[in-house]
């Protein structure tokens, strides 16, 4: 097992796995916020089409968790609205 | 030939990197044709969104060296055909070895344009630095595109509640991931890829509490004449059947999930029969826990690339669109051909033989010896007729139109609801999904109406009293990129 951060909290993950999976597996099923609504929002299409599952990955926002290879020692932070706001 | 070229290529300039074909796409048809044209001789570039190569239908863990990591040897249980993919990947490895072929993983097409030197195509790399996009221009004289395709949707109330997804999210994270997505599993929608959906789920470990078919088999026995001559689908399906019944799957036709409840996820769905004329029977409404739900209504071609590249697109007669090619795969543009899901949703072996004529062609229109392969033809008209029989026997049933709430979002990027889509259309005369998007929104976030486009363009026809017809959506940038990946390009002829 390896390990990431989520917000700071310690997370494993199988290398191989996205970080969606990685978020899954530990039962995490939201990891955004929706500018309108503030409403939560997680893995949908699961393929990169819909961007519902933007994070911020190392300092970068809107990120598909969904494509993005979990790798050691990244820094994931959960978004709000645009992601800009908190950088 | 398109005129307008968006990348500034000089066509009589020299690339000295330039490749005699380009293949977009790295799933079934992309990893045919691919093989097919290094066979026959020509040096091809492959490129391919994915960290490996299968595409969605193959869909692979990210390679990896650590003895602990998900890969492949568990993901083959929810593998069909993997023997098919395994031949086509060792041609591609040894071609690669061989420097006959270049893969170019982890590179998301953003655009291509074609002229008479050829074709450019601009890419970026989103896996070796992740967050931060390096963009790759590729040059060949010709380019094979097999974008695939992805689940069609339409909304429902609770469709964005978190541990709702696609039923190919659901599939592509036990895939890819290993991940069942919850303990309690509803699956729905309508078309025979729900089953090894539901099945793989079952395999995993989730109690999948129901498939939710909005058809009836028996609008199979109208079809029965494509079904025989497509034994293999049968075999396929018979089996994914036994599997269901074997994990005690309970399959419900005539159904679907009509709501999902929660508040920061999902907790429960709402499912109904549906009466023979599609519509929902409101007394047959029950509640059923879970914890994660898919949800698929068939697939829809990708056909970004096909678009900006100028190919002629027509009605698939399923509610979407499909790129129109010869019976040698060529598109309407001169050097593009297009394979695979874009040319109309017909399943990974169609897409197979689709890929391995497009190489052919490709091979021949270069000058090289390359007959065509009259199985793979035959291969081709059968499946397209099994094609054309499924989308009429899976039809999207009205009811999902019932069930809308004034609430409930369509466009899950901008957050426009229902009853915003209905005013656009009742009290401001728009038609179609881009009249819509012009006053309210719809469909211009991030997905750029990948998600909500087909629902749209169903409420709006509706609203009009007039036929849905689908709308082309043509979308200039294919993947986003950050403006400093453009920056850091100056758009040479050897980049």
């Amino acid at each position: 097992m390896s390990r990431l951060t989520v917000d700071g909290e310690p997370l494993e993950f199988r290398p191989g796995q996205t970080v969606g999976a990685a978020l899954m597996a530990a039962g995490i099923l939201s990891w955004r916020r929706t500018t309108h609504r503030g409403a939560p929002r997680g893995l949908f299409c699961g393929i990169g089409v819909c961007f519902d599952c933007l994070v911020t990955v190392d300092d970068v926002p809107n990120q598909r968790a969904c494509l993005t290879p979990a790798r050691e020692g990244m820094r994931i932070r959960t978004q709000e609205g645009t992601g800009h706001d908190q950088l | 030939m398109t005129s307008y070229d968006p990348t500034g290529y000089d066509p009589a300039g020299n690339d000295p990197a330039g490749y005699d074909l380009a293949v977009i796409g790295g799933g079934p048809a992309g990893m045919a044709a691919a093989a097919t044209a290094t066979r026959g001789g020509l040096r091809v570039a492959l490129i391919d969104a994915g960290p490996g190569l299968g595409g969605q239908f193959w869909r692979q863990p990210a390679p990896n060296e650590d003895a602990t990591a998900f890969g492949e040897a568990d993901a083959a249980g929810y593998h069909h055909d993997l023997a098919t993919f395994r031949r086509l990947r060792g041609e591609i490895f040894r071609a690669r070895a061989d420097a006959r072929l270049e893969l170019f993983s982890g590179h998301h097409v953003w655009t291509a344009a074609c002229g008479p030197g050829g074709v450019r195509i601009r890419a970026v790399d989103k896996l070796s630095e992740p967050g931060r996009d390096i963009e790759r221009i590729v040059s060949a004289d010709a380019v094979v595109l097999a974008p695939g395709a992805y689940d069609r949707q339409v909304p429902f109330p609770g469709w964005d509640l978190p541990g709702v997804m696609t039923a190919g999210g659901l599939q592509a994270l036990l895939k890819a991931g290993g991940v069942a997505a919850g303990p309690r599993v509803a699956v729905g929608g309508t078309g025979p890829f729900l089953l090894p959906v539901a099945a793989g789920l079952a395999m995993a470990g989730s109690h999948v509490v129901g498939v939710f078919e909005a058809s009836a088999t028996t609008a199979w026995t109208r079809h029965a004449g494509a079904a025989l001559a497509n034994p293999g689908n049968l075999a396929e399906g018979a089996g994914y059947a036994a599997a269901l019944a074997r994990y005690r799957v309970p399959y419900r036709q005539r159904s679907m999930i009509v709501a999902a409840h929660g508040t920061e996820h999902v907790e429960s769905v709402s499912v109904a029969g549906l009466r023979p004329d599609g519509h929902v029977d409101t007394a047959s409404v029950r509640t059923i826990d879970v914890d994660a739900v898919g949800v698929g209504w068939g697939f829809t071609p990708s056909l970004e690339l096909p678009m900006t590249l100028g190919c002629e697109v027509s009605d698939g007669d399923d509610g979407s669109l499909a790129v129109v090619v010869d019976a040698d795969q060529r598109s309407s543009v001169a050097g593009v051909y297009v394979a695979g899901e874009a040319c109309g949703i017909g399943g990974a072996a169609l897409a197979v033989a689709e890929g391995e004529t497009a190489g052919r062609t490709a091979c021949r229109d270069a000058g090289l010896e390359a007959d065509p392969s009259p199985a793979a033809a035959r291969t081709i008209r059968r499946r397209r007729r099994f094609a054309r029989a499924m989308a009429v026997a899976h039809p999207v049933p009205p009811a999902w139109q019932d069930v809308l709430e004034p609430s409930t979002i369509v466009c899950r990027c901008e957050e426009v609801d229902a009853e915003a889509v209905d005013d656009a259309c009742r009290n401001h005369g728009a038609t179609d999904a881009r009249g819509v998007k012009e006053l309210n929104r719809a469909g211009m976030g991030w997905c750029q109406g990948r998600t909500c486009g087909y629902a749209v363009d169903c409420l709006a026809a509706r609203a009009a009293g007039i036929p849905m017809t689908p709308q082309p959506a043509p979308r200039p940038v294919a993947a986003p990129l950050t403006l400093g990946a453009l920056a850091a390009d100056d758009a040479g002829p050897d980049h």
